[in-house]
């Protein structure tokens, strides 16, 4: 049994004038030990459905389909049952979490709250447990009674990562988490979570716009493109030889450091309204591979030989097949 | 080529400043330390570094929008400083700079239209108000923007890819020499970033352009760049050709930042691999 499995996911904010569906049909999902990485622009549901994982998204969303994790349905549970499900089963590193801190308090105070809110400790066992989080992180026991303006960006982010790992969740959602670093720190984030997914067993949901990162972290990447998936595969199997043609368009429109740069070619037209989505396929204004079909229906998720699910007409040898 | 003057050169140029004055013990930082470097007409350089290491301080000493303690900038040979009045006039125009976010660098409450004339007026390049719309019209086509479309729009009414061309016709409206773009597609969605460079790419053959590039993102430095210039703490630590630079970084800071980049292109595997032994 996966660790979190999705299926059907739509999520609709409300809006003044009706509801936004923001993530559409979307499944997927992550095994023990797993760094799936959700790749999408601005606006492609990536965060939607990281909220909806944590049930934090606002009352007035409408969500529909299965979220379970260990069997047990997410999006029926009370939000007494959900308060006790959040952050000691997943919990999250938000998106700019490291600029977060109290500038006022020590970090390490600011972890001893969150542990003692969420569970029966006393404060010295509080404290031993953020000591430990620390050393496990990389940041030596002695800077837990530093204050946030004392700590480089790459110590707050490793303290926000500490912080989310506190009550030893199995799954961790990260939100953009390196989004705000350098290069050479960036690499040093990475390296530390690969180490918590080998050492401790974590699963990890990794949230990004920035595909190449991925490359680095994740064993299996999910692409979204305007609130639907268009792809999941491997990453080997992706940056090897991307499926999608959204995928392969994303992976051709970032210039490497060692890839050919006359393969280098933007992305044709403007990423998608979500308030008047274009019929059929929602990249196929933009698609270079697109035809009559691509233009009036909706793909549906198609599950390949090798072990990849993709959203497109071009791999669809005419059975029906939604995914499961 | 060689015997040329540069079109810009920086000598030994070193930028202060003072923080943690009232309260705290007042603290000198230096943001630009020591930095030469010459930039010739037609060229691309990148200018790249972690944030922090004194790039957009040096650009913004070029611009003459922060005063450097010591050294020079000597723009055709003359030293951008000591100029007054009409000299001082016409090196604002000549040198024009490109922001990383176009929501925050273009005036809300002015239209597309609105904000690449402005420039015009200022300058008093524009002798009635037909020829200045007309000029306007030319610019959005010049960034790829159809004007029936984009110039009666507000910024908030543009995608963000639309914002940044108004702003680089903006920058372009005075027929500017050397335009420095300070991470300008780091704000936008990755699908549409190349768009704009190859834009500014375009624009640099047709008009003759020089560009100072500044990025932290060394793939797009590799794409856009002849030279890159790598800086670190302030001080400029090497400067190459682009594909000499990648292949040989001498500096070992430029090798530790060359291995930090995800490479999606390498595959996978071996990139995975790596990192899984920390």
């Amino acid at each position: 049994m996966p660790l979190l499995d999705v299926r059907g996911l739509c999520i609709d904010y409300k809006l003044q004038s009706g509801y936004l569906r923001a993530v559409d049909g979307v499944s997927f999902r992550i095994d023990q030990g797993e760094v799936l990485g959700l790749a999408g622009e601005s606006g492609s549901g990536k965060s939607t459905i990281a909220h909806s994982i944590l049930r934090i998204l606002p009352g007035s969303t409408r969500v529909s389909g299965s979220i379970q994790i260990d069997g047990t349905e997410v999006l029926r549970m009370d939000d007494r049952a959900a308060r006790a499900y959040r952050w000691k089963v997943v919990s999250l590193v938000p998106q700019g979490s490291m600029n977060a801190f109290d500038p006022v308090i020590t970090i390490g105070s600011q972890i001893v709250e969150s542990i003692r809110i969420h569970s029966n400790v006393d404060k010295a066992d509080a404290w031993r447990r953020t000591r430990e989080l620390f050393s496990l992180v990389g940041i030596p026991e002695s800077r837990t009674k530093g204050y946030p303006h004392e700590f480089s960006g790459g110590m707050k982010q490793r303290a926000a990562i500490a912080m989310a790992l506190s009550l030893n969740p199995r799954l961790v959602i990260l939100d953009e988490p390196t989004t705000a670093l350098d290069v050479v720190v960036q690499r040093q984030v990475l390296g530390l979570l690969a180490r918590l997914r080998t050492e401790l067993g974590i699963s990890f949901l990794f949230v990004t716009h920035d595909l190449s990162v991925l490359s680095e972290i994740a064993t299996k990447v999910a692409v979204m493109y305007a609130g639907r998936l268009a792809e999941i595969s491997s990453s080997e199997a992706l940056f090897a030889a991307p499926k999608h043609p959204y995928s392969n368009a994303l992976i051709h429109a970032i210039p490497t450091l060692s890839g050919d740069l006359s393969l280098v070619k933007s992305i044709p037209g403007v990423p998608v309204n979500l308030l008047s989505p274009p019929p059929g396929c929602r990249f196929h204004p933009r698609c270079p591979s697109a035809f009559d079909r691509c233009r009036t229906e909706e793909p549906h998720l198609l599950q390949l030989d090798d072990g990849s699910v993709v959203a497109c007409h071009l791999f669809d040898r005419g059975e029906k097949d939604d995914g499961e | 080529m060689e015997n040329e003057t540069p079109l810009l050169e920086a000598r030994n140029l070193t930028v202060k400043f003072v923080t943690g004055r009232g309260l705290l013990a007042k603290q000198v930082v230096t943001a630009v330390d020591e930095v030469s470097i010459s930039i010739k007409k037609g060229e691309a350089l990148g200018l790249v570094g972690q944030s922090g290491s004194g790039k957009t301080t040096l650009a913004r000493a070029v611009v003459k929008l922060v005063k450097p303690q010591s050294g020079l900038v000597l723009f055709k040979g003359k030293n951008i400083f000591g100029q007054k009045g009409d000299e001082a006039q016409a090196y604002r125009r000549k040198v024009q700079m490109v922001f990383q976010d176009p929501y925050e660098s273009l005036n809300p409450r002015a239209t597309a239209e609105k904000a690449i004339g402005e420039p015009l007026v200022i300058h008093g390049l524009a002798e009635s108000s037909s020829s200045r719309q007309e000029r306007t019209l030319d610019l959005i086509r010049l960034v790829g923007l159809n004007p029936e479309a984009v110039s009666k729009k507000y910024p908030h009414e543009l995608s963000g890819g639309e914002r940044q061309r108004v702003s680089i016709a903006r920058a372009l409206a005075v027929s500017p020499e050397l335009l420095l773009a300070d991470e300008p597609v780091s704000m936008l969605d990755v699908s549409i970033r190349i768009g704009i460079i190859d834009l500014l790419k375009e624009l640099k053959r047709k008009l003759d352009l020089t560009v100072i590039f500044i990025t932290h993102d060394l793939g797009v430095a590799r794409y856009f760049c002849d030279r890159i210039a790598v800086m670190y703490k302030g001080r400029l630590i090497e400067v190459a050709p682009t594909e000499e630079l990648l292949r040989h970084p001498s500096d070992p800071y430029t090798k530790q930042l060359l291995e930090s980049v995800p490479d999606p292109a390498k595959s996978a595997r071996e990139r995975f691999s790596s990192i899984q032994k920390g």
